[in-house]
């Protein structure tokens, strides 16, 4: 199992479906540790009843089929699929329609999708789920882009209410990949997937959705600025390294 | 995690060995520049099978290492051999045309055991040396100014046998610049190969390049750059020396170009590239109102109740 996460960690992020699969037939036996430990790309269904799409992970799946947020049914139809429970539900259909106008707000496009369930002890978990094809034949709105997606995975645990607070634990993935193209410069691509995780106690006075809302914005900000930041960052700093600069060059000279 | 129950009759379709054999070979060949043997290491592991990895290793090592062109120190230490599908000899022979020696290579081990002098058959004409050893000569000078750690070979490849003026040639210059730093996470090379064409009728030198840089970063993640340019140019067919400098003014000049594009896009990224993904901020300027989501529906209501909802 650890050499397999080593070498997910080393093969380039664009080719992580092929080598999950392949993981996958090599290693049967470790194929749901497989599936929890590794993100894939998401991918989505169109809800035959109101016809908007829905995305697939594994919290909204049962045997085949996939649960749709907006009209709750099973895609394909499926006899008894778990639904969860009428006041978790209500909460569900809020989280789809806030976080919407979320996703609009800073994603301008994609899709969105919230799965809620009832777990163990208690509380519940929360999926909110993201995907946006920011190329510029899909919702790249500056047409920079000749490939562009972002898909993003919030997990939250949300504790039992005790003395009206809630224990809430994130852990949220980002997968992207960008590529422009163009005859001066070539085609650039840059991709990458992280993962991380961020615990809280937070007063339930808000209610539930204002205190995952804020965790998951505050998530996806840090998330964003360390991709462009720190993992961009980093992988500019090697190419200066392979090839200063011009000017760079120029400083060094008089010392040699 | 225990893996007792091998073999058992619910065990899912067992991979036969050409599948076992093509995933291996798949993994090995897709490691990031410098990281084979650490993905090597990983892939024996998850095989747990001696001989299909042995096979897998034997196909993938030299594939990689050539299109990687990765650079051993030859054995006496008299200089260092590339291993690239224009030196190749055979596939375990590679020509270093600057010594003319002839180094054994250990792909596996990515190391060089032996070298042997170079035959009369596998080095060029005294008249194509002449051009080769060169342009060699200005390149190697460019490369070193330019890259750090930088390594560059030039072979012939077409036309090596001819003797005098009145045929073409083909000289291919290869440069390498690779940085392992895995105790930062971060690995990275910068590849070019130039086809430099002598054609003898229209007396020109014509030039094709190909750029390739990749770095990778992975610490808790996995970041990768992949980034190609191709390019062409020509330059007048003049003696050795004219040529040499001309064919390295050439390859200097798109390679910075090369490298001021990179520069602009990633310059480009937190601006406009990367914001087509994801804003850094929504629309609206100001962080979700995620303790006011009331008014969310009772716009949804309004609009309703108006009959302007979407």
């Amino acid at each position: 199992m650890e050499a397999a996460m080593g070498l997910m960690r080393r093969i380039p992020p664009k080719h992580s479906e092929t080598a999950l699969s392949a993981l996958l037939s090599l290693l049967p036996h470790h194929s749901s540790d497989l599936l929890s430990q590794v993100d894939q790309p998401l991918q989505v269904l169109c809800d035959v009843d109101c016809g908007k799409e829905f995305i697939l992970c594994e919290y909204n799946r049962d045997a085949d089929s996939y649960r749709s947020p907006w009209s709750n049914k099973y895609h394909p139809p499926l006899e008894d699929g778990p639904h969860p429970s009428p006041e978790l539900r209500k909460l569900e259909i809020e989280a789809n329609e806030v976080f919407a106008i979320y996703r609009e707000q800073y994603y301008e496009g994609g899709i969105s999708s919230v799965y809620l369930w009832e777990d163990e002890n208690e509380g519940f978990v929360a999926c909110f789920l993201i995907k946006k094809d920011g190329s510029k034949t899909a919702h790249g709105k500056r047409g920079y882009l000749q490939e562009g997606a972002w898909d993003a995975i919030h997990v939250i645990e949300v504790g039992p209410e005790e003395e009206g607070k809630a224990h809430y634990c994130l852990t949220s993935t980002v997968m992207l990949s960008l590529t422009t193209n163009d005859e001066s410069s070539g085609t650039f691509n840059l991709s990458g997937s992280i993962r991380r995780q961020m615990n809280m106690d937070l007063s339930v006075a808000e209610g539930h959705l204002c205190n995952m809302g804020k965790m998951i914005e505050e998530m996806e900000g840090k998330l964003r600025n360390s991709l462009d930041q720190v993992y961009f960052g980093k992988t500019k700093e090697m190419v200066c390294t392979l090839r200063p600069p011009a000017e760079l060059v120029q400083m060094r000279l008089p010392d040699s | 995690m225990s893996d007792d129950d091998e073999e058992t009759s619910t065990e899912p379709e067992e991979l036969s060995h050409k599948q076992k054999l093509e995933i291996a070979k798949w993994f090995l060949i897709n490691s990031p520049p410098g990281e084979i043997q650490y993905v090597a290491k990983d892939v024996k592991a998850v095989l747990k099978d001696e001989n299909v990895y042995e096979a897998a290793a034997a196909e993938a090592f030299p594939l990689y290492n050539k299109s990687h062109m990765i650079c051993l120190q030859l054995p006496d230490r008299s200089g260092d051999v590339m291993v690239t599908s224009f030196s190749e000899i055979t596939e375990d022979e590679y020509l270093d045309p600057r010594t003319a020696q002839v180094a054994v290579v250990n792909h596996v081990k990515q190391s060089c055991t032996e070298v042997r002098p170079a035959s009369d058959e596998e080095l060029p004409s005294a008249y194509v040396e002449e051009y080769r050893c060169a342009v060699d000569a200005e390149i190697s000078k460019y490369v070193g100014e330019a890259y750090p750690k930088g390594v560059c070979s030039v072979y012939s490849s077409k036309g090596k046998h001819v003797e005098e003026p009145g045929s073409n040639f083909e000289l291919v210059v290869v440069i390498l610049a690779s940085r392992h730093s895995p105790q930062n996470f971060c690995n990275g090379s910068w590849r070019s190969i130039w086809n430099v064409v002598f054609e003898d009728e229209l007396q020109i030198v014509e030039l094709r390049g190909r750029m390739e840089v990749g770095a990778h970063y992975f610490e808790e993640g996995n970041v990768q750059l992949d980034a190609k340019h191709e390019c062409k140019d020509s330059t007048a067919f003049q003696s050795p020396d004219d040529c040499a400098a001309s064919v390295m003014n050439i390859i200097r000049h798109h390679e910075t170009e090369y490298l001021n594009s990179l520069q602009k896009s990633y310059l480009n990224l937190p601006d406009t590239t990367f914001k087509d993904l994801r804003r850094k901020l929504p629309v609206t300027r100001t962080l979700f109102p995620w303790h006011n989501t009331m008014q969310f529906s009772l716009t949804r209501d309004i609009s309703k109740e108006l009959g302007i909802g979407k």
